[in-house]
This record gives structure tokens, sequence and C-alpha cells, in this order.
């Protein structure tokens, strides 16, 4: 499925260099550098508006940037758009729902980089739509209409979508904030298992820290669009660096995959 | 599990049903009016139209002169103009992503008859009894005028901010829609001696058509129904978002500006021979989509075959409703079409963007 090279272990998908995003005039994203090896989950915290989703719409090639950006070592600047589509697959927060439309016919538009202009699904694209959406155990709900999903349900069709894409790297946009407790863990669960049977690098934006730790191999801090701090959960993850830029106090429990984070009253 | 998955296109039987419609609608606009002829002896004329083609259709030469010269131009004017509008708001819905999204009340059908009217009452002063031998520069100046009041529409939906809700658009529409239309008054009475022309023509009608009406419109079809039917995946991929559909290799915003002018170039076509037909746009596009769904790669084909036959079989009703005098056809569609927008209204609030 994926398009990826064979890669030699610990090579770079992900490069970023001084990126620098303006919104309407406004810096958001303030000279942030991130590194995602191959194969490897990255995630992206930091407090409201530090600019976590900013950087990761940048990162995937939607939204002009200054810096530079390199997917498996090429800059995204010199690449078309389809090219892109197919090296990259982002999961918005709360994608639209077209009202009406068929799950396979959600998961199928994944395909739309690989269709030529004018062009129409080949046998080939109907098998990845197909193999996508048994990968994410949504084949019962294929002719069900996509608006009468229940939250995890679409969280696990938009990620079918994206895996439809062929792309080696896959951004997540806060993947898990709509859902409960439980279908967080199932669709994290979901994306962990999708990332090391078909090594996919997974680049991430997360709220729930500790969900965030248990998952990732590496977390970046981000505050006021600056990367305040970067290296394994456990590092990352501390009294004095949440205390900092979160402006809360937490207690910081060891977990069996990550250390947990809990905030306490003052 | 066994059924085996395929793509929303469209199916075989919804285009063998579209065809039917436009088939059935023809003949009956054909048979039907002042004088009623066999509706069995119109398809036999119409298939001697065919090249090789000489069956005894048992109609008179008289009979045969009315079908051919009078009402089969106006026939394939309404099919024409029913297709382009219907067309039209398929394509501005997609576009803009909006249910409520139509030619008229995106106030592009105003601009287009702003144009129109400018040219009668401007250039055309020799063209005073009517608009018999359509002049050629109309549909140029309805398209610019179509243009105008889409940038108009848009622009002021866009500066409600961020939060716009389908209402917005329509609203700015609206407000377009009335500006253009005082705009016209304004322009009627500095010349009123072309009032009469201009209000018979506003009203939509079909009745004026012959053959070179057909002829103008044509290429105008041509070019709209190839660019829009072109874009069908991607207006099926601009369902997702802007930036879910730009992260699936899309630019959405070249697919959103080059189906919005060939939709309003349909308008302005439309307009220009017909006058202001409204709500076809609406009630033919939701209709299909409640039938055969909202994929826009059934949706647009099947907008102008049963847009075509619409419009045929509504002329048909303005024709003969009202005994000997002709209803506009505009006031039939607003008849219907009214009802149908408040239903959409209703059901389309529960669609958040």
């Amino acid at each position: 499925m994926t398009n990826s090279e064979p890669d030699s272990p610990g090579r770079t998908a992900v490069e970023v260099e001084r990126l620098t995003v303006r919104l309407d005039g406004t810096l958001i994203v303030d000279g942030v550098d991130l590194d995602v090896a191959e194969g490897e989950w990255v995630t992206v915290i930091g407090p409201n508006g530090a600019g976590k989703s900013t950087a990761l719409r940048a990162i995937g090639g939607l939204l002009p940037f200054g810096g530079t950006v390199r997917w498996h070592g090429r800059a995204v600047a010199d690449m078309h758009r389809r090219e892109r589509a197919r090296a990259v697959a982002t999961v918005l927060q709360s994608p639209v729902v077209p009202p009406g439309v068929r799950v396979f016919d959600y998961v199928l538009l994944g395909r739309t980089p690989y269709i030529p202009p004018l062009g129409r699904e080949s046998a080939a694209d109907l098998e990845a739509a197909d193999e996508a959406l048994a990968a994410l155990d949504l084949v019962p709900f294929a002719g069900r209409r996509l608006d009468t999903l229940s939250g995890g349900e679409r969280q696990r069709v938009f990620l079918a979508r994206a895996l439809a894409q062929g792309a080696g790297i896959l951004l997540l946009d806060e993947p898990t904030s709509a859902l409960d407790i439980g279908h967080q863990q199932e669709v994290l669960e979901l994306v962990d298992r999708l990332r090391s049977s078909r090594g996919l690098t997974v680049l991430a934006t997360m709220h729930d820290l500790s969900t965030a730790g248990e998952y990732a191999d590496r977390m970046v801090l981000l505050s006021g669009g600056r990367v305040v701090a970067a290296g394994t959960p456990s590092e990352v993850l501390t009294e004095e660096n949440l205390a900092e830029h979160y402006r809360v106090k937490v207690r910081i429990i060891p977990g069996d995959h990550g250390p947990l984070v809990v905030a306490v009253r003052t | 599990m066994t059924e085996r998955r395929r793509p929303a296109g469209l199916r075989p039987a919804w285009l063998a049903a579209g065809v039917l419609a436009v088939l059935v609608a023809t003949i009956l606009g054909l048979a039907f009016g002042s004088v009623s002829l066999p509706p069995g002896g119109v398809a036999v004329e119409m298939l001697n139209l065919l090249p090789g083609v000489r069956l005894t259709s048992g109609l008179s030469d008289r009979e045969v002169a009315i079908l051919t010269q009078l009402r089969l131009p106006r026939v394939v004017l309404g099919l024409l103009v029913g297709a382009l509008l219907a067309l039209a708001g398929a394509a501005y819905q997609g576009a803009f992503r909006n249910p409520l999204a139509d030619p008229h009340l995106l106030g592009v059908a105003s601009g287009a008859g702003l144009g129109v009217t400018a040219v009668i009452v401007l250039g055309a002063s020799g063209a005073a009894d009517g608009l018999t031998g359509l002049p050629i520069g109309v549909p140029a100046a309805a398209f610019a005028g179509a243009i105008g009041a889409v940038t108009l529409t848009w622009l002021l939906g866009a500066a409600g901010g961020r939060d716009r809700s389908p209402a917005t658009l329509i609203l700015a529409g609206v407000a377009v829609s009335a500006f253009l239309s005082a705009a016209q008054t304004y322009l009627l009475q500095r010349h009123l001696e072309s009032v009469r022309d201009v209000y018979s023509w506003m009203l939509g009608r079909l009745s004026t058509a012959g053959w070179h009406d057909v002829l103008v419109v044509l290429p105008y079809a041509v070019v709209t129904c190839v660019i829009v039917l072109a874009q069908r995946r991607e207006l099926d991929v601009l369902t997702v978002g802007d930036a879910e559909a730009a992260s699936l290799g899309l630019h959405p915003q070249r697919v959103r500006y080059l189906l919005i002018v060939a939709a309003s170039l349909g308008t302005a076509a439309a307009v220009s021979v017909s006058g202001l037909i409204g709500f076809v746009g609406i009630i033919v596009p939701h209709t299909l989509r409640l039938l055969a769904g909202p994929g826009n790669r059934a949706l647009l084909p099947l907008s102008v075959l049963l847009g075509a036959a619409f419009l045929a079989l509504t002329d048909l009703l303005a024709r003969t409703a009202g005994g000997d005098a002709e209803i506009p056809i505009g006031v039939v569609t607003a008849f219907l079409g009214a009802p149908f927008f408040v239903l959409v209204l209703r059901t389309s609030r529960t669609a958040p963007e």
C-alpha cells in the first residue's frame, strides 16, 4: 500500500527547518525545527493557541509558510499538488461530513491524487478503498451514510480515507478530540497498528497529555509558536514544563507506556 | 456483505429514465397547445426529421408547419434553457457548498438581466419591435452582468466572516439582486420607450423564440455543459471541505472559479433568450438528490436531462393552463418553486458547515 521506497532505518521522513507561518499578518508559528524519522510517531502538544494545528497544516503543505519543509528529503515547495497528496495524508480536526455521502464513496475520495483529470477510478483504486475499509474494521459500514455514523466510527472513516491515499506519512490534527475515552484508545490503537504493519510515519497534534505520551515515540511542546521542549514523553512531560507553559500545577505519575499527567488544584 | 462495491456514478437506469423524460416532454410539448395534434403523429414527424427517414404521420401540411416552424424551436429552446438553469443551480450548489444556491437567489440572473436591459435600451434602439432577432451582443452583456453579480454576492457573503451559514450567502444574493433590479428600473425609467419590450422579456417567455434564439444560445449551452460535466468528480471532492480537498491534491479555489464562471455563462445565455425564469436550479437538483443520491457524477448529467424535461413541461403548462392567454413561464416556475424552496430551507438547516 505505501509507496515509500525501501528506506534505511532512521532515515528522516519529515524535516522542518525554521518554519514560520503568518495568518492575516499575525505570526502564529515562529521558527519551528522538527524532525520525524521513518516509522516514528511524533506528537506536538501545547496550550490552546500555541500554533499546533497551524504548524501541522503548514507541514502538510496546506498553508503558505516560511522556512523549509522536506518529506523524504524532498522540499514540499517543489512538489506538485497531486504528488504531495500521494506522499502525505492529512486528517484535519472535525472534517466536513458531506450530507448523504456513503462511507465507501467517501473513502474512495482518498484516491483522488491517482485519478487523472476526466478519468475515473480504476480497479486498483476500488481495491485500495476496500482494503482501507477492511484495515479499519469498517466493512459492515461501507454502504451506510457517513452522516448516520457515531463520532468514533466517523473518525475511523476519516482515517480510512487517509489510508486509501497510500501515503507514507500521516498527519493527524487532534484525531481524538471529539471522542470519549474508550473510542480515543480504540482509534489510537488502530493508528499504531497501521503504523507498525505498514511502516507509516505519524505526526500528530493532541490535547490530552497522558494519552499523547502513551502513543508517541517523541513529543514536541509548542508555546507561543516556538518549540520550548522536545524529546521522549518523560523528558517533555515534566512538572516544570507544564507549569511554565500551561500555567497549571500537575503531578506526573510514571505509567507503563509513559508518564501520566494529572492536574491538581492549587 | 457480498455486495460488489462500486462508486456512486450514473446508473444506466437513471440515465434511461432521464432520456425518456426528455422524449416524453418533447412529444407532449409539441403535441399540445392552441391546436392539439395527435402525439403519435408528432412522434412520427420527429422521426422524419432524421436524415433518410420518410414515414407517413397522418398530419396535414399545415399541422406539420405548425410543428416544425412554431412549436419545435420553442420546445427546443425550453429544453436548452431548462437544462442550463438546472445545471447552473447544481454547479453553484456544489461550488459554494450551499444547498440554497441558485442562479436567481445568488443575483446572477438579475445581473444578466441588467446586462440585457442595458443592451436593449442603450444599444439596439433600432430593434424596437421586440427581441425577435436577439442582438448578438446580448449574451455577452448578460454574461458580464452575471459575473459582476456573482462576484458581488460572493464578496458580500464572505464579509460576514468565517461563521457563514448557507443563509448568509443567499441574503447577500437577495441584496445584490435588489440593487441590480433597482439599477434596471432606473435604466428603464430613463428609456420609457423600451419598457414594454423589457417587461415582456423579463417575465420569462419562450414565445417569440425562433430558430435564431436557439442558435444564439446553443454554443453557450455546449460550453457550459462541457466544462461543468468535466468537473463532476472534482465537485464531489469539494464536498469534503477546502482544506481536505487541497490535501487530496485538488486546487479547490481554481475548481470553484471555473465552475462559477461556467454556471454564470450558462445562466447568462438562458436569461438572454428567455428572461427571468426562477427556481429551476433549486427544484430540479434537489429532487434529483432525493431520488438518485448526492453524488455529483449522477446529479449533474441528470440535472441537464431533467431540467430540460421540466422546463418543456412547465412551458406546456404556461401555454395551456390559462386558456387563450398565455401565462409567463417565470410565473409558473415561481408558483411551483417558492413552496419547494421553503422545503429545502427547512431540511438543509440540519446540515452544518
